[in-house]
């Protein structure tokens, strides 16, 4: 086990403050223990070194002034491989985007800088963000630092990885059905998806653009809640990011919970939960009542339905969006192809992997002639259900609990041959993109083979503020 | 439904995906798995459900923004070239289309 001291914003910026380190300090301390750990890790696949060094050494004469205007002075960051940085290779995972350098930087990346964070290099993911475990990188699989024969979830699996092993204190993943939840969840982390268009999803490479999210990982709720206040707001490049106002994140958090009302959905605690996650998120939902939280039954009668509407929905976004891969603009081309559909037809059939194509087989089917209306709208129909069986359990309550993911951390391998065991692991998680609502992963407990067990906290439509304070009413660290 | 190989090999067109023998042969066995799962969505009665769509997400915050329709600057030709497989004289080279 190689998980590091608890790396946190708040006790570098008062390093910062008193002069005990500088942004260049920190940044070389981070390419150390990267370079300690990344070759067995695989967390980033790329180190941003020379320009983070450059970048902090620029920051270092005026830290102590900078700190109090930018709330991520000299932090070190990496961001997922699916977030477009100019000049910096951005692969998504993917052969397919293996020498792609962007010609711009995503708005959350853009946000993050101008907060004065320091890029430090690009987290691993499963290809495309398609998956469960980043073990579909087409650049191996990242593993879980907790332990090494483990996966660390997925598919924001490498920016999980690179807080638990401590190369940074918070790490920018994105969430179509849990992506970063999940690994959040199998790291031992926090991690929260926002509202659906809360933060920009402009230079994120599109998956299922209907769920996308982009969200931070720290170690405990408040730089969670620091990096939202960073990246969230309206972007007028991406038309569905919204004009809500951006919240206090930051007060109120440690508070106590009298008269907030949890709500817990009996359907989400029945068959095929395991039992130490279930002992785990009990514990978990007692920390909860012990600082005053009050529970209530609520319910999600269409659970059971989750993951057949998400696999229909996500994959017909993916297979309209990977549409654009065809090897003529940009990416990977194969050779010697004698007309322009068999480049196009080779191009694909090399640069994805296994499950990208898998997915876009899918996609293509329940959108195709004679499939639409009972695949697509169908799950469309079902959909609207989903968020209505949402909408009356928040009229009984301000947050509701429920398991993160099924099971522990699982072995590397041990579900790579059967893609549906993989899909039902998201049963948790799917519905939240579904009904574009924020949750929060918490960790809860440990398994008894000594890996981190979390729950999720999720909150209604932009009340990510009230959501935060809860969670960080009920963290244990 | 049962997918047969005849419906991967039609879907692999649509998609355009060029798949090896062996490719579909897996494809074929999952995806009949997969789909076998998603027809449990029959058993609901959705007769009375309006399908989802982002236009009535209302509540999801969605700005459904229109904004002035100002000439912004884009990536311009040389930009927009820069990562090209195969760029040629400020154009995108693709093998021949017509009368090939």
């Amino acid at each position: 086990m190689i998980v590091r001291e608890r790396l946190t914003i708040d006790q570098i910026h008062s390093m910062y403050a008193s002069g005990e380190t500088t942004p260049s300090e920190v940044c070389r301390q981070t390419l150390e223990r990267i370079d300690a750990g990344n070759g067995r890790l695989n967390a980033l696949l790329c180190v941003t070194r020379e320009s983070a060094l450059a970048r902090a050494a620029a920051m270092d004469a005026g830290i102590g002034e900078a700190i109090t205007r930018k709330p991520l002075a000299g932090i070190p960051v990496v961001v997922k491989d699916n977030l477009c940085t100019a000049g910096i290779p951005t692969t998504c995972g993917s052969r397919m985007l293996e020498h792609y350098l962007p010609p711009y930087t995503a708005t959350a990346v853009r946000r993050l800088l101008d907060a004065g964070a320091v890029l430090v290099g690009k987290a691993n993911l499963d290809e495309y963000a398609m998956g469960g475990s980043t073990e579909n990188s087409a650049f191996g699989p990242a593993r879980n630092p907790w332990n090494e024969d483990y996966v660390p979830g997925g598919s924001s699996g490498g920016s999980a990885v690179a807080v638990a092993a401590g190369f940074v204190p918070v790490s920018l993943g994105s969430d179509t059905g849990g992506s970063i939840r999940q690994p959040a969840s199998f790291c031992g982390l926090v991690g929260l998806k926002p509202t659906y268009g809360r933060v920009s999803r402009y230079g994120l490479v599109a998956f299922a653009s209907s769920l996308d999210q982009i969200g931070p990982f720290s170690w405990n709720v408040r730089d969670s809640a620091r990096v939202l206040g960073v990246i969230a707001g309206h972007d007028p490049h991406d038309s569905t990011s919204a004009a809500e106002p951006v919240g206090d994140y930051l007060s109120g958090l440690d508070g106590d919970l009298r008269g907030v009302r949890i709500g817990i959905p009996a359907e989400c605690f029945a068959e095929g939960l395991d039992d130490e996650v279930r002992a785990a998120v009990e514990s978990g939902i007692a920390r909860l009542t012990a600082r005053g939280a009050e529970i209530v039954e609520v319910s999600l009668p269409h659970m059971k339905y989750v993951i057949a509407v998400y696999y229909i929905i996500a994959t017909a976004e993916a297979s309209s969006n990977l549409a654009r891969f065809d090897g003529v603009r940009y990416g990977f081309r194969a050779d010697q192809a004698r007309t322009l559909s068999e480049l196009y037809r080779r191009t694909r059939d090399l640069g994805f992997g296994d499950e990208v194509k898998r997915r876009i087989m899918l996609g293509t089917f329940v959108l195709s002639s004679g499939y639409y209306d009972a695949y697509y709208e169908k799950a469309q129909r079902v959909r609207s259900m989903l968020v209505d069986d949402f909408a009356a359990a928040f009229a009984k309550c301000d947050a509701i609990i429920t398991p993160t993911a099924p099971t522990p951390p699982f072995r590397i391998g041990e579900k790579s041959d059967h893609p549906l065991a993989l899909y039902l692991g998201d049963i948790y998680t799917v519905t939240i993109n579904l009904a574009g609502l924020p949750a929060i992963n918490l960790p809860c407990g440990m398994s008894a083979s000594g890996l981190p067990i979390g729950m999720q906290l999720i909150g209604n439509h932009f009340d990510e503020a009230r959501l935060l304070r809860i969670a960080s009413a009920a963290e244990q660290l | 439904m049962p997918i047969t190989s005849a419906e991967v090999e039609k879907i692999a067109l649509l998609a355009n995906l060029e798949l090896t023998e062996k490719e579909k042969a897996a494809m074929t066995v999952q995806l009949a798995e997969i789909v076998d799962y998603i027809d449990q969505l029959n058993e609901l009665d959705t007769s009375a459900v309006r399908p989802w769509s982002q236009r009535s997400a209302g509540d999801m915050g969605s700005s459904a923004a229109t904004r002035e329709d100002q000439p912004v600057p884009g990536l311009g030709q040389a930009q927009a070239l820069e990562q090209a497989p195969d760029p040629d004289e400020g154009h995108f080279t693709v093998p021949r289309v017509i009368g090939g």
